[in-house]
């Protein structure tokens, strides 16, 4: 029991750290640096390369545009954030987007016209969506409570499942996204969610906000010029994937460590509480094992037998912990808000055979005293006593 | 043939106790006589290959049995002697037909279930062949235990206190059982005890002082 639950633990750890790399990894691979509203580095990343979290602001449309044309940017793919449907990111985007993350269609077309929308493999599928089926977004990045009556958007296409956070977005170009809320402006007032685009400003060319660029770099010096100047001479602040992720994970893997030495003890646990039963079964049975001797059983044989149970009795509990692990992860995962971070249990890993070998090894070490004794065991003295 | 030459044992700070020279001839059938404590179960462990006398030898059909490797012994034993104690120990998680098929594959024989069925049923509980040792009445675990120690015909049958633990009814049958499979099989038949019930029939007395 305590096995299986010591090799369930140790399971999910494995397989939840393992999953979470690799989205950390997929979702951030071609884009060298974030350019958004100061705040904290960590949520800007957050927010424009996972779409978890809200943006830090907004920027100006003019300077944004400026620095997509500095001499060490190769490609700069603009964001428009601040709507949802259904909880699902509306996101206005261009042709860049589809270039940095190799998007592949699967029915339909690209969006093209204002209001036309491509969506992702994954959104399709939960909110039941086909190409030309139309929806209304609400405001804000959530919630359903405001949504936007002038407009509505059409499904023009459908991606192919990408395996990373695109299959969760609805992309459709800056100017719808900008209309939504230039109309939304002439009607009504209501509550602005923290964190979410502020537009009441002005409504022409000069006064158009983005909620961030992606960017990819011309050279790699770029790495030790451009952050600092964009952080240092402009009103904007320019984040690291790579870095904000790495310390995201390492944030992240100082709890793994930490439930991963607690599994450890309860596996070492439970290979005391296996070798204590067994050495206690052990002197309920000398009788029996003594009289097997007469049979005709070696002292080797005997060895084996006891061994055999210790692995049996380990190799049991780790199975069932696995399979624990596994199931518990995808229950989790079917329980998960947040769409963009949600694990799975199908996945095996190849690390997993570590824990089956470790789960062996501790039947056998668990099992060589009792083993032992049973090897040495004096027959006649067993045998005298009646 | 059994013999036993020159044997004699010592616990451990105890006294020398020796035993006089005995031969068994094939197919005779002796009886152990002496009470608790006077070695009875001592002579009986080294007769059985189980535990080896400071001084002696101990020959079986020519064997001498303590000059063969741990595992050889441990073979010959399962071959060629058969054991029946004063409690029936039977491996409980296993049937009967399995707890006799498993003294044949210890002897590393192989397995036989026609012999199983035969000694069964010459025991006369072939009927409870899969059932399991915890259905079985005393009596009847008794002669499983008989059939344990008969089946893969073995040259000595030993039984130790066999009558002690059963009331006189069950006594006669375990003793008439006794004699009548060492008679059917030509095996050597020694039974120690101090039960008084069970010495009328012996002629073969082996006395302990």
């Amino acid at each position: 029991m305590l096995i299986a639950f010591g090799t369930g633990i140790l399971t999910i750890l494995l397989l939840a750290s393992n999953q979470i790399a690799q989205k950390l990894d997929n979702n951030s691979k071609d884009i060298d640096l974030v350019v958004g509203a100061k705040g904290s580095p960590l949520q800007l990343i957050l927010s424009s390369i996972y779409y978890i979290d809200f943006p830090t602001g907004n920027i100006p449309l003019k300077e944004a545009k400026e620095l997509s044309r500095s001499p060490f940017v190769k490609r700069a793919v603009p964001l428009a954030l601040g709507d949802n449907y259904n909880g699902t990111r509306i996101v206005g985007t261009d042709s860049n987007f589809v270039a940095i993350y190799k998007l592949k269609v699967q029915s339909g077309k690209l969006w093209a016209q204002d209001f036309e929308t491509t969506i992702g493999a994954s959104v399709a599928e939960s909110q039941q969506l086909k190409v030309g089926d139309t929806f209304y977004g609400a405001h804000g990045l959530t919630s359903n409570s405001d949504v936007h009556k002038s407009h509505q958007y059409t499904v023009s296409g459908i991606l192919a499942p990408q395996g990373n956070v695109t299959d969760n977005l609805i992309l459709t170009n800056i100017a719808s996204v900008w209309k939504m809320h230039d109309d939304h402006e002439e009607g009504e007032a209501h509550e602005h969610e923290e964190g979410e685009s502020h537009h009441e400003e002005e409504h022409a060319e000069e006064g158009k906000e983005l909620t961030s660029l992606l960017i990819q770099y011309r050279s790699p010096m770029s790495v030790a010029i451009f952050p600092r100047m964009v952080n240092e001479t402009t009103n904007m602040q320019a984040a690291s994937p790579a870095q904000e992720s790495t310390r995201l994970f390492s944030l992240i893997g100082v709890g793994v460590e930490t439930l991963q030495w607690f599994a450890v003890l309860i596996m070492l646990i439970a290979a005391i509480s296996v070798f204590v039963n067994l050495y206690n079964s052990l002197k309920e049975r000398k009788y029996d094992l003594a009289i097997m001797r007469t049979l005709g059983a070696s002292r080797g044989k005997l060895f084996l037998i006891v061994i055999a149970e210790g692995i049996i009795l380990t190799l049991a509990g780790t199975i069932i912990g696995i399979a624990l692990g596994h199931l518990a992860l995808q229950f989790i995962g079917n329980y998960q808000e947040s769409s963009q971070a949600r694990l799975t249990g199908l996945v095996f890993l190849k690390d997993e055979i570590y824990l089956f070998v470790a789960g062996l090894a501790i039947g056998i070490f668990a099992a060589i005293i009792p083993a032992v004794q049973a090897y040495r065991s004096n027959i006649s003295r067993i045998l005298s006593k009646n | 043939m059994i013999s036993l030459k020159s044997v004699s044992h010592s616990y451990a700070g105890q006294k020398d106790i020796g035993f006089s020279d005995w031969q068994i001839n094939d197919g005779e059938q002796w009886l152990l006589l002496g009470e608790s404590g006077s070695g009875k179960t001592t002579l009986l462990h080294i007769l059985t290959g189980i535990l080896k006398p400071k001084q002696g030898e101990v020959q079986i059909n020519n064997t001498s049995i303590y000059g063969l490797s741990a595992k050889e012994l441990d073979q010959f034993r399962g071959r060629n002697i058969g054991i029946i104690f004063q409690r029936p120990h039977l491996i409980k998680s296993l049937s009967i037909s399995e707890n006799l098929v498993l003294a044949q594959s210890f002897a590393k024989l192989p397995t036989d279930k026609k012999r199983v069925n035969e000694v069964l049923e010459s025991l006369g509980i072939e009927g409870k062949k899969n059932a399991y040792p915890d259905e079985l009445s005393q009596g009847q675990l008794q002669r499983v235990s008989i059939a344990r120690a008969v089946i893969n015909k073995p040259a000595l049958l030993i039984a130790d206190e066999p009558t002690s633990s059963l009331d006189d009814k069950n006594a006669a049958i375990v003793l008439e059982l006794l004699m009548q499979q060492s008679g059917a099989n030509q095996t050597t038949l020694v039974v120690a005890t101090h039960d008084k019930r069970v010495k009328d029939a012996f002629t073969n007395t082996y006395e302990l002082s």
